[in-house]
């Protein structure tokens, strides 16, 4: 119970602290405040992409229904994190390049990652059978996975990255970031990876309840 | 008694002559490919008209009408299996290894008949400089490997679930983009006038795909194919 | 000497429960004669049994002289015939014959086929498209596919369906020969059949 409090103090002063503290990003200004919230979330969508490739792979290897209701809650998570970041990049974009949309790398790799899971949910969504739904998305997770050290090595070839690169570390790997900035930061990051593990944390005992349920008369 | 890998080229040949036999007796894929084919790239070739197109359009042009060419038949030859209430035999008769190097033997036969009547058509109605034809052949080969290594295993997924068509190209895409931007920009780079030599990364890349596709799916696809 | 062992085998679908608490053992020269009304889960077991359906609970295990068998040579040792396993109706039935025999890694020469085409009854059709076929014709091919393989188990679900006397017949031959040195399992509820098996499980209430 205690840690939930915690959040929630912490969540409010770090929202607090990274609108009335100096502008993270002296060019771009006050638009760069949106550092604090658009990283984390890109951040958590990457872990819980990952997390639902590890699910998807033990279930594959243990065959237990329970391993497949992770991967998929996990991947929804990751889902509306990957769209949470691609909204606030989106606007970001429109401050400093002008618009919304430039297929920048990170862009179209974010885009194809929608488009990814948006095919792996249209999967689930037509299989009705547990198994047969659990064991095709599970392969199709993984199968897509491991095109995208390809997309990594292609996408950069086509158009230029507008990324700043340099945004929280430099080319000697060491923080560009002041120390205010660098605490906001990484309480932010702290803060939302946390509250990423209690709505996993909810939905997999939600899953479990059910799947509890259907089983227990056998 | 081990299977033994010779063992499994007789099951893979075997599965290809009969997927091959059946094929030549309906040519229901064969048809749906190719007229596809046909009908995309007249209709390209009419709004076109007398313009001369850019290279770098010509390339995407031409791989759009692939893919979606490939789309239209390479889903067909595991729908068979599982509307005619076959697949079952199969399922307890066939090493799941044999089944899938045949079916994408045969998926792969039947791409390079498309390329084979699409590309000289392609080079008849529009402008692509017939002289890059000679370097252009790598390219075609690799990317025919290439769409039928990526999308054999999306065609047995989407088959088992039973939704057939629709979903095919959903599930094909984002996986197939890698490929497909890479033939779009090396194709452009070959009409522009290269020769083989200044696409060599992309080559190497190509064949990087087709591998790490083909060992990915020979792995997975017992997953799809005995659940 | 082959054994099949099935110990507590249970299967849902979704929340209804189709059969549970199925055990039973059988070695090669007995049979098990599965029972139960329509919709009872015979099917079911038996698409269990050759892994087809996974189990919720249980496990089916396959032995020859004590050592359990790959997956790859179950594959070689059954066989089934039921209604709802079809063959290619594009391909003659003697392509049938050859094709699933050799994609489990067999042999079969043209006098053997013949023999089998004349044992089931279809002699002289062995050259038609199976799509040709009658309901009958295709029940008697089923049989000469499975026997092809030789197996050792063989899996019957609804063993006479859309068969005539005469086929029921020589089927009835064929079965009297084969449980001498395999394993049957039958699914059906004609007395004349399950009569015949040395074991019994009933599926439903």
């Amino acid at each position: 119970m205690w840690w939930k409090l915690l959040i929630l103090v912490v969540m409010s002063v770090m929202i607090v602290y990274s609108f009335i503290t100096p502008a993270p990003q002296k060019i771009i200004g006050e638009a760069s405040r949106i550092f604090y919230y658009h990283i984390p979330q890109a951040w958590i969508s990457v872990l819980a992409f990952a997390m639902s490739m590890i699910y998807s792979i033990r279930y594959l290897k243990k065959r237990s229904l329970s391993e497949d209701d992770k991967a998929a809650a996990t991947a929804g998570l990751g889902f509306m994190f990957c769209l949470l970041a691609t909204v606030t990049g989106a606007i970001f974009a429109k401050v400093t390049w002008g618009s919304f949309w430039n297929w920048d790398p990170r862009e179209t790799s974010v885009f194809i990652l929608l488009l990814i899971y948006g095919a792996y949910f249209a999967l689930r969504g037509a299989i009705s059978d547990d198994d047969k739904r659990a064991a095709l998305s599970a392969v199709y997770a993984i199968f897509a996975f491991i095109t995208v050290p390809f997309l990594i090595f292609v996408v950069p070839r086509i158009i230029p990255s507008l990324h700043p690169t340099d945004s929280i570390v430099d080319e000697n790997m060491k923080f560009t970031m002041g120390a205010t900035i660098r605490i906001i930061f990484f309480s932010s990051l702290i803060v939302f990876t946390a509250i990423y593990f209690w709505m996993f944390n909810l939905t997999k005992r939600a899953l479990k309840i059910k799947r509890h349920l259907l089983n227990e008369d056998i | 008694m081990p299977p033994t890998s010779a063992g499994l080229a007789t099951k893979c040949l075997t599965m290809l002559i009969k997927d091959l036999r059946l094929e030549l007796r309906d040519k229901y894929a064969l048809n749906a490919v190719l007229m596809f084919g046909i009908t995309t790239l007249a209709v390209v070739s009419f709004s076109l008209g007398q313009s001369n197109l850019p290279p770098h359009l010509l390339g995407a042009l031409f791989w759009i009408i692939m893919f979606f060419s490939a789309m239209s038949g390479l889903a067909h030859i595991f729908i068979r299996e599982e509307d005619s209430g076959t697949a079952l035999a199969l399922r307890l008769s066939a090493p799941p290894d044999a089944v899938f190097i045949g079916k994408l033997l045969f998926n792969m036969i039947l791409l390079t008949v498309l390329t084979l009547i699409i590309t000289p058509l392609f080079f008849v109605f529009t402008n692509a400089p017939v002289s890059s034809l000679g370097s252009f052949i790598p390219i075609l080969v690799l990317g025919v490997i290439g769409l039928c290594s990526a999308t054999t295993l999306i065609a047995a997924i989407i088959a088992r679930a039973a939704v057939k068509g629709a979903l095919f190209a959903v599930l094909s895409f984002p996986i197939i983009i890698p490929l497909l931007l890479t033939l779009v920009l090396t194709t452009q780079k070959l009409f522009e006038g290269s020769g083989v030599s200044n696409v060599m990364t992309e080559l190497q890349f190509l064949i990087a795909y087709m591998v790490v596709m083909i060992v990915g799916s020979l792995m997975l696809f017992k997953f799809v194919w005995t659940e | 000497m082959y054994k099949l062992v099935v110990e507590n085998l249970a299967k849902r679908f979704d929340s209804r429960i189709v059969f549970k608490d199925i055990s039973f053992e059988l070695t090669s020269g007995e049979s098990i004669a599965i029972t139960g009304p329509n919709g009872s889960g015979k099917s079911t077991l038996i698409l269990c049994m050759l892994s087809q359906y996974r189990p919720n609970k249980g496990k089916v295990s396959y032995l020859s002289d004590q050592k359990i068998l790959s997956e790859e040579e179950i594959q070689q040792n059954c066989g089934l015939v039921s209604p709802y396993l079809n063959l290619y109706g594009q391909l003659t039935a003697e392509e049938n014959i050859k094709f699933f025999t050799s994609i489990r890694g067999k042999n079969i020469t043209g006098n053997e086929i013949n023999d089998l085409l004349i044992k089931v009854g279809l002699e002289g059709r062995g050259n038609d498209n199976v799509a040709e076929y009658s309901s009958g014709m295709n029940q008697r091919l089923k049989y000469a596919v499975a026997l092809a393989n030789k197996p050792n188990i063989l899996f019957l679900d609804e063993p006479t369906s859309n068969l005539d006397d005469q086929g029921k017949d020589a089927i009835a031959s064929i079965i009297e020969e084969v449980r001498l040195n395999s394993i049957i399992v039958i699914a059906t509820n004609e007395k004349e059949e399950y009569s015949l098996a040395t074991n019994k499980c009933r599926l439903g209430n």
